[in-house]
């Protein structure tokens, strides 16, 4: 029998029918009925005030990302709407399944300008998967389902419901709702035969093959059925920043990362390959470098579940649809095995030259000041290399992708194609709510951490275990680096005035510590990895320091600079 | 396999060298969608995005209750076509995006000329290029006279190119292009049919 409720109490049964259990939000007018209706589901419904609505969502993407859960985000209409925007274009582009409920003016004062009254279905269509205007509490719990099957199904996305302010104080008979089909929608394409065919056939014919690692692999919960692929084809394999975790970064066949700022080898080596496997990964453009000298000798090989990325960007020679769990594993079954060890050796000749030129002296300083390089593996190393890694974007971002290592899936927490300053402080603290039995580690600089600080006061109040790492080197320092190596040294608006952030940190009851010394580093780490609770752990990291090596913009990956003021390539 | 267009490495779809909406030729892009408010923009949105213009554009309810059609012309390349009825399939409600070139089509387009009645009685010429043309007069008043074509493209802008020469023409409008496929799939039944045997069996 049909209950009679209000389409906010409708809401609250749907999300509970989803499985919701934790929610990002901040209430105003345009939604004050459902957070009255929130006040009878606490029990049930985790909601975490943040202190800003970006925060909300980036919470939410932290959340998604490591749970494989969906996100979800609570906010009011006008201001609180728009400002959920950067992070819905975030996880647009990182297919970063998310549902973010908006309230919105009655449906009789739409397109009057009223009072925060923004036509946020047009305004997200174009940064979300399924962007949708509820407007009778008969279509809450049908748009619930409908957002959450499209928002996790597929390649997962963003998805938006905006719901009017009478939708959720009109009544209605409410009966659950199982969105599991829609017929213009196909999540999960079946892979064709014939696509596996051609791609065993050339996989078994290549000599020297090489596997790219992207985030469709965590996404799809592949990362046995990659094990096994590479490992009954010998093949090495390079990682996008968004795959790392996707492969243990200790496993032989794992030849570290590629693009801008990833390792010699695996960039080298895509120009030298004779058949490229791209598993789950899009062709960024900060991975391929220049398009037209892109692994031209080779033949490739894509899988995805999303046919629109086939020939984006690259051309290639085989395109494997469908969910890369099923793909790969059918893959694998045909192949022959393999033997690539001349191949693989290949590999060793490019990383000695990148250690001995740029890791060792980035990871192992014997003098001078603290470089990110040796904080973020040494963080890295105490947690036994099984902690979640949350960044910031910029300079922060490439040292703690570059330098820390991964043994278990989805522990990898970036903004990868928007590259969203700002992001790493929320959704770190999404995460350590996502998985709650791990350790989180944040890496953020001192540029990014205050286009978030307000987030302290959500870590504060929740005594949340985020193990913030702040690297302070008085920069943007990613703008200085490319002001320095290409406007001619002119740092232009990159020196920047900090705040002292001890006494942030006591403002907001959180437990700090500056370390200036190599010799106080191990320390440090150790006490902030055994307190209880959130910690923040400064360190004064060397000013102009630059992230090597680098393929600058526009050039080919295999002619990655080591070093500046030097045109040595490889 | 597709053909690059790019004259650089006659393998990537990089652009950067050209302006897309000058090079390529002309493509007719037909959508079917499910009625709900909305997807116009989302599906402009595709275009506008990768610096495609829009040349005509026609929306309408199919012969499939509660599917809408779009018919949409555009200067291209055919990667670049591709990408678009990709793009646009990827939005959730769209049920199907295919390109066509004007030899698989059937095309007709409608126009509605206003020409004035003094220049139109002075010069006898008008009458005769509308009479060659296939236009038919609707309307007649002392001031203008209202001329109406059917017809493909090229004949309609020949008609119209060619009384405007005379300065006889005070409006113009055209439709823009509607058309059929030749062949005989229906690509469209074909897909709701698989669709529905997949709902069934789920």
């Amino acid at each position: 029998m049909a209950e009679n409720i209000t389409g906010a109490e409708a809401l609250m049964r749907s999300l509970e029918h989803e499985g919701v259990k934790t929610l990002f939000g901040y209430p105003g007018g345009s939604i004050m009925p459902v957070y009255d209706a929130l006040f009878d589901h606490k029990q049930t419904l985790n909601h975490i005030l943040v202190r800003h609505e970006q925060g909300a969502v980036h919470a939410a993407q932290g959340y998604a990302r490591v749970s494989g859960e969906v996100g979800c985000v609570l906010v009011t209409s006008g201001p609180g709407a728009t400002n959920t925007i950067t992070g819905i274009a975030d996880a647009m582009i990182d297919s970063t399944p998310l549902v973010v409920i908006c309230g919105q003016v009655g449906t009789s004062l739409l397109g009057t300008d009223a009072f925060q009254e923004v036509d946020l279905v047009n305004v997200t269509s174009p940064i979300t998967k399924w962007s949708y205007q509820i407007r009778r509490p008969e279509d809450v719990a049908w748009a619930v389902s409908r957002a959450f099957f499209i928002a996790k199904s597929g390649r997962p996305g963003p998805v938006v419901l905006d719901f009017a302010k009478n939708a959720q104080v009109a009544k209605v008979d409410y009966k659950t709702e199982n969105v599991d089909f829609i017929r213009s929608y196909t999540p999960d394409p079946h892979p064709t035969e014939e696509a596996i065919c051609q791609a065993v056939k050339l996989i078994n014919s290549a000599k020297r093959p090489f596997v790219l690692v992207g985030q469709g692999v965590e996404l799809g919960n592949a990362g046995n059925e990659l094990l096994q692929f590479i490992e009954k084809i010998n093949a090495p394999a390079g990682c996008t920043f968004l795959g790392m975790s996707a492969l243990s970064s200790d496993h032989p066949l794992n030849k570290g990362r590629l693009g801008m700022h990833g390792n010699l080898g695996p960039n080298v080596m895509t120009n030298k390959c004779d058949v490229l496997i791209a598993v789950g990964m899009r062709f960024d453009d900060r991975v391929t470098g220049n398009l037209q000298k892109y692994a031209r000798q080779a033949k490739i090989i894509h899988l995805d579940i999303d046919p629109s990325e086939f020939n984006k960007n690259v051309k290639v020679d085989v395109a494997v649809l469908g969910d890369c769990k099923k793909t790969l594993k059918l893959i694998t079954e045909q192949v022959s095995p393999a033997n690539h060890a001349d191949w693989i050796a290949g590999f060793e000749q490019y990383e000695k030259k990148e250690f001995d030129s740029v890791i060792d002296n980035a990871i192992n300083p014997k003098e001078g000041p603290l470089r990110m390089g040796e904080i973020v593996r040494k963080v890295s190393e105490a947690t036994k290399n099984s902690a979640i890694m949350v960044t910031d974007v910029g300079q922060n971002q490439m040292f703690a992708c570059r330098y820390f290592k991964f043994t278990k899936p989805r522990s990898v927490v970036t903004s990868g194609g928007c590259g969203t300053m700002g992001f790493g402080l929320p959704a770190a603290m999404g995460a350590a709510f996502g998985a709650s039995d791990r350790t989180v580690c944040l890496f953020v600089g001192d540029g990014g951490f205050q286009m978030t600080i307000q987030e302290l006061g959500t870590i504060m109040e929740h005594r949340i275990p985020v193990k913030i790492v702040l690297m302070n080197n008085n920069y943007l320092g990613n703008v200085r680096q490319w002001q320095e190596m290409f406007f001619n040294h002119r740092y232009s608006f990159t020196p920047m005035v900090n705040p002292d952030y001890e006494l942030i940190a006591k403002g907001y009851d959180i437990p700090c510590q500056t370390v200036t010394k190599r010799e106080d580093i191990d320390a440090a780490i150790n006490k902030m990895l055994t307190t209880d609770g959130p910690y923040l752990l400064q360190c004064a990291v060397m000013e102009e320091d630059n992230v090597f090596p680098m393929t600058p913009p526009g050039a080919n990956i295999d002619e990655m600079l080591l070093e500046f003021n030097n045109d040595k390539g490889c | 396999m597709i053909n690059s267009d790019c004259d650089k490495c006659g393998r990537c779809n990089n652009k950067s060298e050209k302006d897309v909406s000058t090079c390529g030729s002309l493509f007719t892009i037909q959508v079917y969608s499910e009625n709900t408010p909305g997807l116009l923009s989302q599906i402009s949105a595709v275009f506008t995005r990768r610096q495609v213009n829009i040349e005509t554009l026609n929306v309408c309810a199919s012969s499939t209750p509660g599917v809408h059609k779009y018919t949409i012309t555009c200067v291209c390349t055919e990667e670049m076509a591709k990408m678009l009825t990709k793009q646009m399939e990827k939005r959730i409600d769209v049920l199907q995006a295919t390109y066509y070139t004007d030899d698989q089509l059937f095309i007709l387009e409608a126009a509605l000329l206003k020409i004035s009645t003094p220049v139109l009685l002075e010069n006898p010429e008008i009458s005769k290029i509308a009479r060659i043309h296939g236009g038919s007069f609707v309307e007649v008043n002392p001031v203008y006279a209202t001329l109406e074509k059917t017809g493909r493209t090229e004949d309609v802008l020949s008609l119209y190119n060619k009384l405007n020469d005379l300065g006889a023409v005070l409006q113009f409008v055209r439709t823009g292009r509607i058309c059929i496929t030749k062949g005989t799939e229906e690509k469209l039944d074909n897909y709701l049919a698989k669709r529905e045997s997949e709902r069934i069996n789920k």
